[in-house]
């Protein structure tokens, strides 16, 4: 038996865009145990809402994470909306759907491309790239703005999608489909992905379920929680069903992906087929005075933005537990027992975020 | 264009960005954007990097990060603060944890604005970097001292 | 439209442990502990998810005295622990994985116990 040596791993890395810290402990090559310590990009922005009236927090909120810019935003308003019952209309939830899931699309691709760039495989990361360039195309025209969109408010959204555009949308959809295809190909059917990634990094159903992991991460391991079953927005409305993978493995992570690729294109094509016309926000009258827990499916999973304000135009607490925080644990249990090379690959299967974790 | 001679090499460090000039950075590597074609390569080592391209504000955490990071950088280097956040700590700025812009660390060269910053200005803000850098290798830039203190709010 | 419905139960300090105890025993997951300081005291909510029902307990202390770590219970609770130790000053004793503080770093001391700002004036002039 060899000695044991800590080794750390980051903040800057090579395969990590985002900075966090690993004391890993190892025999020889092999994983015992690992660390995670985070905080280089705290910047405690939930103490912000003393600062900024609650209308005027959204953009804080949308500015936790800028990949899945939109839901957050979208959770806060919820939150807000729910506090304060505001019956929002029902286009701007369709709306909020649409973005929702766009979100998704180009956050899971952005994803796949760094997997596919941690395997070694640079060529499907340009394409995954390639392809998400679409997706921001329509985010940008809809909204705005690329990464930050900015088009939620609390009582709906900011501006309306025209019929006609919509409708290009969906058509565009059919394209940009098929070249989802061909890369979803590779992704669950080359030798070398699957090679890197089969049996790599297991987590059990178990584990999964206690340890906190939720999104991906969890239906990679059979666990099929999907935040959306709860129907927020208009997902009570639309039909799909989670990708549910039960391998366990960094492979199983990447398939629940790919496949949410498809469920999403769906979602929108749904949404669009039934957004009804109408009002697409109300005013709110007054301040928001008492608690709600408002949770919705992000990329990685389950976000949930808890606020409590007191009838003044500040609220008390914004409290925002994101998805890679909770799976954190989980990702702690994956690494235990694995090999030194395999270290980045593992890590970056729970689709890291931690501008979201540490806030 | 004396700055096309050579193939500049980037090292991006996330100080405590949002992650949206991130993958706007990142997305520049992309073959929409392709900053290849200026022979740009994003390297995750110091010692190999002329241009130091930093996103989001400096936090009490990795400021030690950051320094060692452009200390670590061979001259002639220069320093891109990429987003509002680099540039002055952005929506930020009032966080306990926030110090404020990069240029209260290091000199910074170039700012580039937004929130986040789109592909097409920072690749402007990079090639804009390289004509400074082409100056500090010839010897005629006039550098600028840091603003110690004055884009920190502290 | 109310999305669904969110159950809060303030609960004595003491019954914290049975009654997380509980929860998992009926399959409930962890979903999340916060805190929150409401004048002088301080309010703990872990909310707990079975099937998309939603249950909270909430525990009032006063900041002073240390309360039970329930990572023994749902091993991943210690981040959720951690992170309150270290913004809020809450003492967690008992935790499976005790980061002594640096979980997350700040350069100020719980600092959301009370939180304070940097300076408002405007952008200082070249």
């Amino acid at each position: 038996m060899s000695k044991k040596i800590i080794m750390p791993f980051g903040p800057q890395h090579p395969v990590l865009p985002e900075p966090i810290h690993l004391d890993l402990v190892l025999e020889d090559e092999r994983v015992v145990e690992a660390i995670p310590s985070i905080g280089y990009i705290h910047r405690g922005l939930e103490t912000l809402v003393a600062k900024r009236e609650y209308p005027e927090y959204v953009y804080i909120a949308e500015r936790t994470c800028g990949i899945c810019s939109f839901i957050h935003g979208m959770t806060y308003c919820q939150g807000v909306e729910q506090v304060m019952n505001l019956e929002v209309p029902e286009r701007a939830l369709y709306l909020r759907t649409i973005w929702s899931e766009y979100s998704r699309l180009h956050s899971h691709l952005l994803w796949l491309g760094l997997f596919a760039d941690a395997v070694g495989f640079e060529n499907l990361f340009m394409a995954s790239w390639k392809a998400r360039e679409f997706v921001l195309d329509v985010l940008e025209e809809t909204t705005g703005g690329r990464v930050i969109q900015g088009s939620c408010k609390v009582g709906g959204v900011r501006r309306d999608i025209p019929c006609d555009t919509l409708d290009r949308m969906v058509k565009d959809l059919d394209g940009f489909e098929r070249e989802l295809q061909d890369i979803a190909n590779v992704f669950l059917n080359d030798e070398s992905i699957i090679g890197r990634t089969r049996g790599v990094g297991m987590l059990s159903r178990d584990d999964a379920y206690y340890c906190g992991a939720m999104g991906p991460t969890a239906r990679g391991s059979g666990v099929g929680i999907d935040l959306r079953m709860t129907g927020y927005a208009a997902y009570g409305k639309l039909k799909f069903t989670p990708a549910v993978e039960t391998g366990g493995d960094c492979y199983s992570r990447c398939a629940v992906r790919v496949k949410e690729l498809f469920t999403s294109i769906d979602l929108i094509r749904q949404a669009a087929a039934k957004i009804p016309e109408g009002e697409i926000e109300v005013k709110p009258k007054g301040n928001p005075d008492g608690e709600y827990f408002s949770r919705a499916e992000q990329p990685r999973g389950e976000l949930v933005h808890y606020v409590k304000g007191d009838g003044t135009k500040h609220l008390v607490r914004s409290r925002i537990r994101t998805p890679t925080l909770t799976n954190l644990p989980p990702l702690v249990k994956m690494l235990a027992g694995c090999e030194l090379a395999d270290v980045p690959v593992i890590v970056l299967s729970i689709d890291p975020c931690i501008g979201c974790a540490e806030r | 264009m004396t700055w096309l001679s050579k193939s500049p090499w980037i090292l991006h460090y996330d100080a405590s960005s949002c992650n949206g000039c991130d993958i706007e950075v990142l997305a520049c590597l992309s073959p929409l954007y392709d900053v290849e074609r200026f022979g740009i390569i994003n390297t995750g080592n110091p010692k190999h990097a002329d241009v130091l391209v930093i996103t989001g504000g400096i936090n009490e955490q990795n400021r030690e990060v950051v320094r060692n990071l452009y200390d670590q950088m061979a001259d002639p280097k220069v320093v891109v603060a990429v987003g509002i956040c680099a540039s002055s700590g952005g929506v930020f700025r009032e966080c306990y944890n926030v110090v404020g812009g990069i240029d209260c660390i290091i000199p910074v060269d170039v700012y580039v604005p937004g929130c986040a910053a789109r592909p097409e200005s920072i690749i402007d803000g990079i090639v804009k970097a390289l004509s400074i850098l082409e100056e500090k290798k010839r010897g005629t830039h006039i550098s600028q001292a840091p603003r110690q203190g004055a884009g920190g709010l502290r | 439209m109310t999305i669904e419905a969110q159950e809060t139960t303030v609960v004595e300090q003491d019954h914290l442990i049975g009654l997380v105890e509980g929860y998992k025993k009926q399959g409930y997951r962890l979903v999340q502990i916060n805190c929150t300081k409401v004048g002088d005291l301080y309010e703990i909510n872990y909310s707990f998810d079975l099937k998309y029902q939603f249950k909270n307990l909430r525990i009032v202390v006063d900041g002073k005295r240390e309360i039970p770590s329930i990572s023994g219970i749902y091993w991943g609770a210690f981040v959720y622990e951690n992170e309150m130790h270290d913004l809020f000053g809450i003492r967690v004793v008992g935790m499976n994985v005790d980061f002594g503080g640096h979980l997350i770093r700040t350069a100020k001391k719980n600092p959301f116990a009370n939180p304070t700002f940097r300076g408002e004036d405007a952008c200082p002039k070249k």
